[in-house]
């Protein structure tokens, strides 16, 4: 095996072929080439099985299937897209990206992180498709345009191509950010370049839908990581979201919530509302029609989050959140009536959808006029 | 790809290690690079979905151009429309700006350096052979930075033996490693590897300065008339003292890691490749639009950064740049998939500017591009006909040109180091070391602004936000403005015009636009190609660094330099292929 680490003077060539050589080298050898003796790997299996409350007939069948666990492939697509959603992934603190990457996936394809690049990166996609296929994962991020393939290519293929191509041999999608699990902003009105989602198109695949503008950090490793460590998806809601992540509105879950059942609100960025940390509302928060977990996980090691930093929630993580009648209007519904609001804004996971649905349904410049100034005053009654 | 034998096209798509969609065409003689042609192959149109919203909440659609410069559009959203209405800000909400866009530059730089430069420079597979205890010498020798032991040095390489060895390359799987490019002994390799990861671990860490003030990042928040972030020292939910030292201390693990490690790293690096110092320059010519005011940003005098273009190396004259002047800053389209009414070789002014959609290029999947024709979705931006580089590297001549002293120390420092002469600035290693020096700058700088909003709230001063223009019932009826700033990668600005209360027209001219856009109508070529085209020879086209070297030297940000407008109500054509 040693001979495996004087690669100084080997050609390209040569480690490519060095490279294919080793892609046979399970965790159980590569842990012993680390100095990780079979014993206390073994002990490490009898700690797992004990820990999962499973009899001890199951430690040599841990031992057989980690030990013959090779990294699972993931192959990360980037299209119409900001690059927002990598650099929330490079930010998250548990788990950190490195510790992904060097230990949990191997990641075989992403643009903005891989040394490889032009055909040689194509190349890296292909061979990672082919090697693992029916087994990779695939990771999205961005829209896709349909109006016109020239729209958005990468090699010279359209984002639609790589995009059905590269599904066709994945275990499961993971759609990262609002953009690729519901159109995000390309899709905003009037959607100049016909832009949809992943879901949009294709449809006999699992897919997990990780929605924000972008998804928190932890929000983005932590759905990764529940698939390695479980093997399988998180318990999904009715627009296809880990309810472990979104199934509480911001609004239940926020620090401010006191001063609203209160009511008392800021009216402006820096009154004594503002510095005391009342309720956002009148400032246009959407915390009540937004489901995520920035309340509770909060953002960036836990640091904060937008409305403990004093600006209202712009709900970047439902679908059509661009649309929905601007940032600063307080959350109401066009028709102003207060029993309808109420219900609205108090309800689950379904009714919030169905609430911002109507409100994107309006267009943006009626969608503004509908809209009542605030219904706060209501209410309060 | 070949088209005969000496005259081959070496295409580079995707340019990885950016952000965005890049591709490159080089048109080789020999293994000389004649012609480059650079192409934005992505469009999501923007600026038209912003035409009919609230100004106010432009920029949240705006920053979403880029998740990488991930605050800068925003802000050079709201001072457009600040500049449109003429809407005066507190100054803890100027010094908050600063220190939140100097954060950004100094995160931006460091990742780009280690995470999509590095690279280039560095051969991962190479630190496999380094000797750790050398290594540690070596680390020792040019910082004292604290993590530089020998067992440090030999647990990193342990850790990247286990991968290597484990067969799953993952993200360095297919690269160019062992390439004769790659110059640094083992010892460097394995140190700047190490340093990969520590840049990686130290950027979540100094990331979070933007979760103080916006709630979080990437995509942190803002509000035109100030910051949305209240201050008072006896709440427990505005910036108190708890956030402020947590901000000193940000400020403090920047500076360290600056000075510590990307400096020295810089500069060690370099020594290796000197040659790179004779090629990678292109177009001789400047610009900046200035910015970090100190005097609100009326006052161009009290701009940290000076505004200015400096043509042909002339480091003698600044040429005054005003960004409201139909003849100075224009855009065209020539060889972009766009059409303007008055005809494929007109200048507009931002103000006037027009786009729509017409993608006359090969139907995907395709091989090449048809470089006669149009072959970008970037325009073409032009500063008085000129094509201008923008960037760090036109920030540091603008401030040694206009006297700046810690400049000139540190470009005669750096200079002096590695032997090399002032024209080693215009090139592709005087590019990136132009990043570095400036970081260095703007760590500094820091500190002078986090001191500043100290003694501003300890004179009594907590206002954060004026309210005075917020209700768009007190706009006039008809602003336009424009918003401009040097974002990490270069000059950016935003023209908005405002109508009954409505956005009626916006256009960003972004600093990769400026780089990395086409030939215009008379052939000239952008940054980028010009660059590419300055010196260049691949030693192998089948594995052509050379190429990611100088292209990333610019650090591409493709989806910002990407934008339409859709003017005066015009209709977008969507052309249909099928």
């Amino acid at each position: 095996m040693t001979d495996r680490i004087n690669n100084k003077d080997k050609s390209p060539a040569d480690l490519v072929q060095l490279e294919k050589s080793r892609l046979d080298k399970t965790l159980g050898e590569t842990l012993r080439s680390q100095g990780i003796s079979r014993r206390s790997f073994l002990k490490f299996c009898a700690a797992t099985a004990s820990m999962m409350a499973m009899s001890p007939a199951m430690i040599p069948k841990i031992a057989h299937a980690l030990e013959n666990a090779r990294r699972p492939s993931v192959i990360w697509l980037s299209f119409q897209e900001c690059t927002g959603c990598t650099e929330s992934l490079t930010r998250a603190h548990a788990s950190t990206v490195e510790s992904l990457i060097f230990d949990s996936i191997s990641l075989d394809y992403h643009h903005t992180l891989q040394a490889a690049a032009g055909h040689a990166a194509e190349e890296a996609r292909e061979i990672a498709m082919e090697e693992n296929y029916g087994k990779y994962l695939l990771v999205v991020d961005g829209s896709i345009p349909m109006d016109n393939p020239g729209y958005s290519t990468i090699a010279g293929i359209s984002n639609y191509d790589m995009l059905m191509d590269t599904a066709k041999g994945a275990a499961a999608i993971i759609a990262v950010g609002t953009c690729a699990t519901y159109g995000g902003i390309p899709h905003a009105d009037p959607n100049p370049t016909g832009a949809v989602s992943v879901g949009d198109l294709i449809k006999d695949k699992p897919i997990i839908n990780v929605p924000g503008c972008p998804p928190i950090p932890v929000v983005i490793t932590g759905v990764l990581t529940h698939f390695l460590t479980f093997g399988s998806i998180p318990e999904l809601d009715h627009i296809g979201r880990p309810k472990v992540f979104y199934g509480q509105s911001i609004h239940d879950r926020c620090y401010r919530r006191p001063f609203y059942d209160k009511g008392l609100f800021a009216e402006t960025f820096d009154d004594e509302g503002a510095k005391k940390g009342w309720c956002l509302y009148k400032l246009g928060c959407k915390g009540p029609t937004t489901y995520n977990a920035c309340a509770t996980a909060k953002w960036n090691d836990g640091t904060s989050f937008p409305i403990e930093a004093g600006h209202p929630c712009i709900g970047c993580s439902e679908p059509d959140f661009w649309d929905g009648g601007g940032f600063y209007k307080a959350l109401s519904m066009p028709t102003a009536n207060i029993t309808e609001t109420a219900i609205y804004t108090a309800a689950g996971a379904a009714a919030a959808g169905v609430a911002l649905g109507a409100m994107n349904r309006s267009k943006k410049n009626s969608a503004a006029a509908a809209h009542s100034d605030t219904t706060i005053d209501d209410l309060e009654k | 790809m070949s088209e005969s034998g000496g005259n081959e096209r070496v295409v580079v798509d995707p340019i990885t290690r950016i952000e965005g969609h890049l591709r490159i065409e080089a048109q080789m003689d020999g293994d000389k690079i004649e012609k480059a042609y650079s192409s934005g192959t992505m469009v999501r149109g923007i600026e038209t979905i912003l035409k009919g919203r609230d100004p106010r909440d432009a920029w949240a659609f705006a920053q979403r151009i880029c998740g990488v410069c991930t605050l800068v559009h925003g802000l050079a959203s709201i001072r457009s429309v600040e500049n449109a209405l003429d809407y005066k800000i507190p100054k803890n909400a100027d010094l908050i700006r600063n220190l939140m866009s100097g954060a950004q530059y100094i995160h931006d730089h460091v990742m780009h350096f280690y995470h999509l430069h590095a690279l280039d420079w560095v051969d991962v597979v190479s630190a496999l052979s380094a000797d750790p205890k050398a290594t540690s010498e070596l680390a020792q020798s040019l910082s004292n930075y604290p993590k530089s032991s020998p067992g440090y040095f030999s647990d990193m390489q342990k850790k990247l033996k286990g991968f290597v060895e484990a067969g799953q390359l993952g993200i360095f799987a297919k690269a160019y490693w062992g390439h004769p490019a790659y110059k640094l002994p083992p010892e460097a390799n394995l140190m700047a590897v190490a340093h990969y990861l520590e840049a990686l671990s130290w950027q979540r860490d100094v990331a979070r300065l933007h979760t103080i003030f916006g709630g979080k990042n990437p995509h942190p928040n803002f509000v035109v008339g100030g910051v949305p972030c209240a201050i008072d020292l006896n709440s427990d939910s505005a910036i108190n003292m708890k956030k402020l030292s947590q901000v000193q201390d940000i400020i403090n693990q920047m500076m360290t890691f600056v000075d510590q490690v990307y400096v020295p790293d810089t500069l060690a690096i370099a020594g290796f490749y000197k040659d790179w110092g004779a090629r990678g320059e292109g177009l001789g010519n400047f610009l900046t639009y200035g910015d970090f005011p100190s005097n609100g940003m009326e006052d161009v005098t009290g701009y940290m950064i000076p505004p200015g273009a400096i043509l042909n190396r002339d480091l003698s004259t600044i040429h005054p740049v005003d960004m409201n002047d139909p003849n100075e800053i224009q855009e065209f389209v020539s060889h972009s998939w766009y059409d303007y009414e008055g005809g494929k070789d007109t200048g507009l002014h931002p103000y006037d500017g027009e786009t729509t959609f017409n993608y006359t290029g090969p139907k995907p999947p395709y091989a090449h591009l048809d470089v006669d024709q149009s072959y970008s979705w970037l325009k073409s931006p032009r500063w008085k006909g000129n094509s201008m580089e923008v960037g760090p590297l036109a920030r540091v001549l603008m401030l040694y040109a206009s006297g700046h002293e810690q400049t000139k120390d540190l470009v005669g420092m750096t200079l002096n180091k590695l032997d090399v002469p002032v024209e080693a600035l215009f090139s592709t290693l005087g590019r990136t070391a132009a990043r570095t020096l400036e970081t260095k700058i703007f760590a500094d700088a820091m500190q002078g602004w986090y001191n500043d909003l100290v003694v501003n709230i300890k004179a009594g001063d907590t206002r954060t936000f004026n309210e005075i223009l917020w209700e768009p019932s007190s706009w006039p009826k008809q602003a336009q403005g424009v918003g401009y700033m040097e974002a990490p990668r270069g000059g950016l600005a935003h023209w908005i015009v405002i109508e009954d209360e409505m956005i009626k027209n916006y256009q960003a001219v972004v600093p990769s636009t400026w780089n990395a856009g086409p030939r215009d109508s008379n052939g000239v070529p952008g940054a980028y190609e010009a660059a590419l085209e300055d010196n260049h020879t691949l030693h192998d086209p089948k594995q052509p660094v050379e190429i990611l070297r100088t292209i990333h030297s610019f650090d591409p940000c493709i989806a910002c330099a990407v934008h339409l407008t859709d003017p005066d109500g015009e209709e977008i054509i969507k052309v249909k292929v099928k």
